[in-house]
């Protein structure tokens, strides 16, 4: 299978290849914390569970999931950086209404 | 309901009331972080308190010797159930934002030196849990967050959940009255956030003990149902293999230290121990080997060249006679391991590769006490 090419759209490739997740997904948060809304950002991995840890970080923190493609053990996921409105901003508000 | 009948609020689900509001001011909206293990009961604790309409986000810690993941993902074999991270899955159950947070290098002194002494193995569970709450309150500070919230149960662990740690606990992490048990509130003394009226107590509960009905009727009562039940709980060092291998590491180096390089590669293998100043890690399948060649660059990395056999590393200061010990070991768990000879390549970092062949031990020559 190809490895998607890099291309110039993507703002960031972050290598963490024979690190175990967590680690993945903990340095995934750190460098999205550092790219602006928009950016695209690739994870190169080589741990299986990033392909369920790192879409399911996304989901929780509002960041687009744009697929994984795999090349033997090496893994590269690429996802958007969004607002990260966090899931429970409804429920909040709707919360502070009702109190108010 | 859950069966402790005179301990449990109903389940019916109410907002609580704002306290100390001036008459036309916005309610003040309370705040929380959840420590989130990814077991049922910080997932129970969590909700409980959202349901009272608290804004609550997870904080996850990553020691090293979490469970979480890690060997399972490496093993995986083709058709497994991917396997999840379960703190992640709660916080997605729970429709919250959850901060995993890489505490591994501090965590090195709560392992080498806990105030509180060892569990059963090597765990400092109670050291860990006022590392980790002390931890969250200064999360609470920075962020802003009126209080923390954990799935701790009077009584469910021998060592950190008794109820004379509970008030340790909160006074030694600094805490204080900010720490909510909702599962057990009902046992203790009343929290700054019962007190300011952001969680009703009634709406708490009083488990205790290990029983874990209570626990699995109120995630039924939530529609919690694909939960995880780790049976050895979330952290290697509770495991008396694992324990061992790390007690093993120490006395072969003479020194109670390790690095993080250290705590993975534990995780991983067979470890096996010839003599005390060098031991082979040996894989037991492919996922592994992989993940062992990694290491090529700072081990020396054996591997069978005339048959499919496993990868290993060798950690340690062998000699000759050594390494040639460990090929013949390496080969008794090849396919090879009937035959006469092993073709096996010894390769030192930075070095060219060095071929032996050499016959492989047969099963008798290995002792148990090699086994880590």
């Amino acid at each position: 299978m190809t490895v998607m090419p890099c291309t110039p759209q993507v703002a960031a490739v972050l290598d963490v290849r024979r690190l175990l997740c967590p680690i993945p997904v903990i340095r995934t948060q750190d460098q999205v914390a550092k790219l602006a809304v928009g950016a695209l950002l690739d994870v190169l991995c080589t741990d299986p569970g990033a392909l369920q840890d790192i879409p399911a970080w996304c989901r929780i923190h509002g960041h687009e999931y744009l697929g994984a493609e795999r090349d033997g053990f090496e893994i590269r996921i690429r996802l958007r950086v969004m607002a990260g409105v966090p899931l429970q901003t409804k429920a909040a508000s709707a919360v502070h209404s009702h109190d108010s | 309901m859950p069966s402790e009948a005179s301990a449990q609020p109903s389940f019916a689900t109410s907002r609580a009331a704002p306290a100390d509001v001036a008459p036309g001011a916005p309610a003040h909206l309370p705040k929380a972080v959840a420590l989130i293990s990814g077991g049922l009961d910080s997932l129970l604790a969590a909700k409980v308190v959202q349901e009272q309409g608290v804004h609550i986000e997870g904080i996850n810690f990553y020691t090293g010797f979490c469970v979480e993941g890690h060997t399972h993902a490496i093993r995986q074999r083709e058709g497994d159930k991917p396997k999840r991270n379960n703190a992640l899955w709660v916080a997605e159950q729970l429709g919250i934002k959850l901060h995993i947070i890489d505490i591994a290098e501090e965590y090195k002194e709560i392992v080498l030196n806990p105030k509180f002494g060892y569990g059963q193995h090597l765990n400092p569970c109670l050291d860990c849990k006022i590392f980790m709450i002390g931890r969250a309150q200064a999360w609470c500070e920075e962020h802003n967050f009126d209080f923390i919230v954990t799935g701790e149960v009077i009584g469910q662990r021998p060592k950190s959940q008794k109820k004379n740690a509970m008030p340790l606990i909160a006074r030694e992490s600094g805490a204080q009255d900010r720490l909510l048990r909702p599962l057990c509130a009902k046992n203790l003394l009343e929290t700054l956030p019962e007190r300011k009226g952001w969680v009703k107590r009634a709406e708490l509960f009083g488990f205790h003990g290990r029983n874990r009905k209570p626990q699995i009727e109120l995630a039924t009562h939530y529609g919690f149902t694909d939960y995880a039940q780790p049976a050895g709980g979330c952290c290697f060092l509770t495991n008396e293999q694992y324990s061992a291998k790390l007690s093993d590491l120490w006395q072969s180096r003479g020194v109670r230290d390790y690095t993080l390089d250290d705590v993975l590669l534990l995780k991983i293998g067979r470890h096996i121990r010839p003599a005390p100043h060098f031991k082979l890690i040996v894989s037991r399948q492919q996922g592994e080997a992989f993940y062992l060649e990694g290491y090529r660059k700072t081990f020396i990395a054996l591997r069978c060249l005339s048959h499919v056999g496993p990868f290993a590393l060798i950690d340690g200061s062998p000699s000759d006679a050594d390494l040639e010990l460990s090929a013949r070991l390496l080969a008794r768990y090849s396919q090879g391991r009937d035959g006469a000879l092993v073709t096996i390549i010894v390769e030192r970092p930075g070095a060219t590769g060095e071929v032996l062949s050499v016959a492989p031990l047969l099963p008798e020559a290995v002792p148990p006490s090699w086994h880590v």
